[in-house]
């Protein structure tokens, strides 16, 4: 595959990033997704929409967040300098707030009045009720049963915020099959529903759109790092569920050169026994939820489970824009199992006194492989997407079953 | 050459005056043999057309009756393959009613589409429905044209008449009109309101149009039939079969109560 000029102007007209992308919907939702593209694309031109969005991140947000230097990890881990971008001190404690604001802004706009989501480690859809809240829209969230489990507290907190959670048994009870579910009321909801999606995934616009919404904390990280250092980082690392932390705090960087950019996948139990979610290490490219990109699957094109002890990673698929990145080389994928992102878990928790999501702890597990190997003045970023409160009853439960 | 089956089909439901039966179950559901059952009765018990669901894990379109039904095949082992060999087994017995496989994009990519759709019309597929693949992604267009099959698209309510010429331009078969706003076997259409949006297609179309999701009784296949050339019925039939599993005798159950909605279903288009 050739160089491309730039990695920054996809995806085509259609949402194609090279072969990935598109819109593979059924046509009842089809004329929907098209009107969501033209208020975006509206949107996005509209000076006024944008002051909009800025000031909510200000002042309800709280960006820009902080680029933290975590001296003692540096130190302890005895190699490369290890900043953290950190989208854990965002209002909800997670970057999908960034995204959430961008499209109930959105949302209002076109005039909806119910918005619907899907939510794997309820993340996504605290951050939803929250912004629902705020604009006082009705707010249904969609979340597996199995998740619903493992992550009690953030569905208190989306009850608290006054959202209907609707419990998914269909399928493995998780996010992808909550994606179904809300697409599949989407359909009947058509007239005055806007669905929310979480990440980079769903048909075109969706995943430009929540790149570009996200892409707010590359561009930040940019920004502060050569106040800080007075130049580009060496390193970028952030984990990978659907890919939205990631793709945000990537894509303002994809075309400079010098920055090594690396995203961690969940490889659950390890990649061999068959339970992880690492869709690019081990999957094929085929088409779910509205785009082409790798998949977990059999031969047959069934979709297969994912495994992850972090609910925000169980997903069997990951953004199109990365299964591109993939392709022509650009990002390097790698994978991180449960006991090493619990290990990691535990490193940041002691030596920085942040309790990172269990998600963000996969970023930080592989920071801690490769930055004893690399010298001082290297410069790392990685993104601490989210604070780990919501993690604590799994990894309690992880560490007793490993008797730790 | 194509869509000889399905437009043969459709001319002699014209001579007949009458609008057609399309039946839709799931390949492979409970399991390979009733399913084979079934599918082999249906002519005979009053099906026009044929709708062979290809069973996917994650059918994001269909309602409760037919992800169980999805379901219950993949458990038993059904797949792409045995799909098209219960068409293959059908089409001993039978070379007039047409059958069209419904279902999903991803099972088919994994397969590969050129030789899927080889396969299929070798096994005896006529047509395709693929609910996840609308005119904007054009990829299976050559592939189904250069095996002789129809690509049958589907319309919805939200299809506006700006959009319609776009969705019927490649449409083969007929045209498939989603009476309802929503997934599978979940609510009816008032028939009103789908006269309307059928004649609307019409303005679009020469193909004949097919009214399907919400259909559940005769006489509701019996109302729509009066101005659609042809009714669907799915998930009352598929749900037949998930009442019958847990008798004795399960397969003959399942298949005598599938085939007896279905001679009812005819009946009630006849009248
Ligand atoms: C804190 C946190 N990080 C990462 C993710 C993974 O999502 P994405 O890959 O879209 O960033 C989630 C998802 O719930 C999350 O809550």
């Amino acid at each position: 595959m050739t160089k491309p000029n730039t990695y920054q102007r996809g995806p085509d007209s259609d949402g194609h990033f090279g072969i990935y992308g598109g819109r593979y919907v059924a046509e009842t939702l089809m004329p929907l997704i098209l009107d969501v593209e033209r208020a975006y694309d509206e949107a996005r031109n509209d000076p006024a929409f944008r002051a909009e969005l800025s000031s909510y991140l200000t002042s309800y947000v709280g960006r820009p967040t902080p680029l933290y230097l975590a001296e003692r990890l540096t130190e302890q881990l005895g190699g490369a300098r290890i900043y953290f971008k950190r989208e854990d001190l965002n209002h909800t404690g997670a970057h999908k707030i960034n995204n959430c604001m961008g499209q109930i802004l959105l949302a209002k706009r076109m005039g909806k009045r119910r918005i619907i989501a899907e939510t794997g480690a309820g993340q996504h859809g605290v951050a939803t009720a929250t912004v629902c809240a705020l604009f006082g829209l009705e707010c249904v969230v969609y979340m597996g049963e199995v998740d619903i489990e493992r992550q009690a507290p953030n569905v208190f907190r989306m009850k608290m915020l006054g959202a209907e959670v609707r419990p998914v048994t269909s399928g493995s009870g998780t996010l992808k099959d909550a994606m179904n579910d809300a697409l599949r009321d989407w359909v009947a909801t058509v007239d005055d529903t806007y669905y929310l999606i979480g990440t980079v995934a769903g048909p075109h616009p969706y995943p430009t759109m929540v790149r570009d919404y996200q892409s707010v904390i590359g561009e930040e990280t940019k920004t502060q790092i050569n106040e800080i250092e007075g130049r580009n980082p060496d390193t970028l690392l952030a984990c990978i569920g659907g890919g939205s932390n990631a793709i945000g705090m990537f894509h303002p960087f994809l075309d400079d050169d010098g920055v090594r950019i690396i995203a961690v996948e969940a490889s659950g139990e390890g990649i061999e026994t068959g339970r992880h979610a690492a869709s690019l290490t081990a999957g094929e490219p085929g088409v779910l939820h509205g785009n082409r990109t790798y998949l977990l699957q059999d031969g047959d094109g069934q979709i297969t489970e994912a495994h992850s002890i972090s609910a925000g990673l169980d997903y069997p698929g990951i953004g199109p824009e990365h299964a591109w990145l993939h392709d022509i080389g650009r990002v390097e994928y790698v994978s991180i199992r449960d006991d090493e992102a619990v290990d990691a878990f535990q490193l940041c928790t002691e030596a920085e006194g942040i309790i990172p999501a269990l998600e963000s702890a996969h970023a930080v597990a592989h920071a801690a492989k490769i930055a004893p190997d690399l010298p001082p003045d290297h410069l790392m970023v990685i993104n601490m997407s989210g604070r780990g409160d919501k993690d604590l009853e799994s990894v309690g439960a992880y560490l007793k079953a490993r008797g730790s | 050459m194509s869509g000889t089956r399905i437009s043969a089909r459709f001319d002699r439901l014209k001579s007949e005056n009458r609008s057609g039966l399309v039946t839709f179950i799931t390949a492979g559901d409970p399991d390979r043999g009733t399913s084979q059952s079934i599918l082999d009765a249906l002519p005979e018990a009053g099906a026009d057309l044929i709708e062979l669901g290809m069973p996917f894990s994650d059918p994001m379109a269909d309602g409760p009756a037919i992800q169980a039904s999805s379901l219950r095949a993949l458990k038993n082992g059904a797949n792409m393959k045995q799909t098209l060999e219960m068409v293959a087994s059908f089409r001993k017995n039978d070379g007039q009613t047409p059958v069209i496989l419904m279902g999903y994009y991803n099972p088919i990519h994994a397969y590969g589409p050129e030789k899927f759709m080889a396969d299929a019309k070798r096994a005896g597929v006529d047509g395709l429905i693929v609910v996840d693949l609308p005119p904007e992604e054009t990829e299976l267009r050559q592939p189904v044209e250069a095996a002789g099959l129809d690509f049958i698209y589907l319309t919805a309510p939200t299809t506006g008449d700006d959009r319609l010429p776009h969705v019927v331009e490649h449409a083969g078969g007929f045209v498939y009109y989603v009476s309802i706003t929503g997934i599978t076997g979940t609510k009816s259409a008032k028939a009103g309101a789908v006269e309307t949006a059928v004649e609307r297609i019409r303005r679009h179309t020469g193909l004949p149009i097919a009214v399907g999701f919400g259909i559940r009784t005769p006489a509701q296949a019996a109302e729509i039939g009066k101005f659609a050339d042809a009714v669907v019925v799915g998930s009352a039939l598929v749900s037949r079969i998930e009442e019958n599993l847990n008798g004795d005798g399960p397969a003959a159950a399942c298949r005598d109560a599938v085939l007896g909605l279905v001679r009812d279903l005819a009946g009630g288009l006849k009248s």
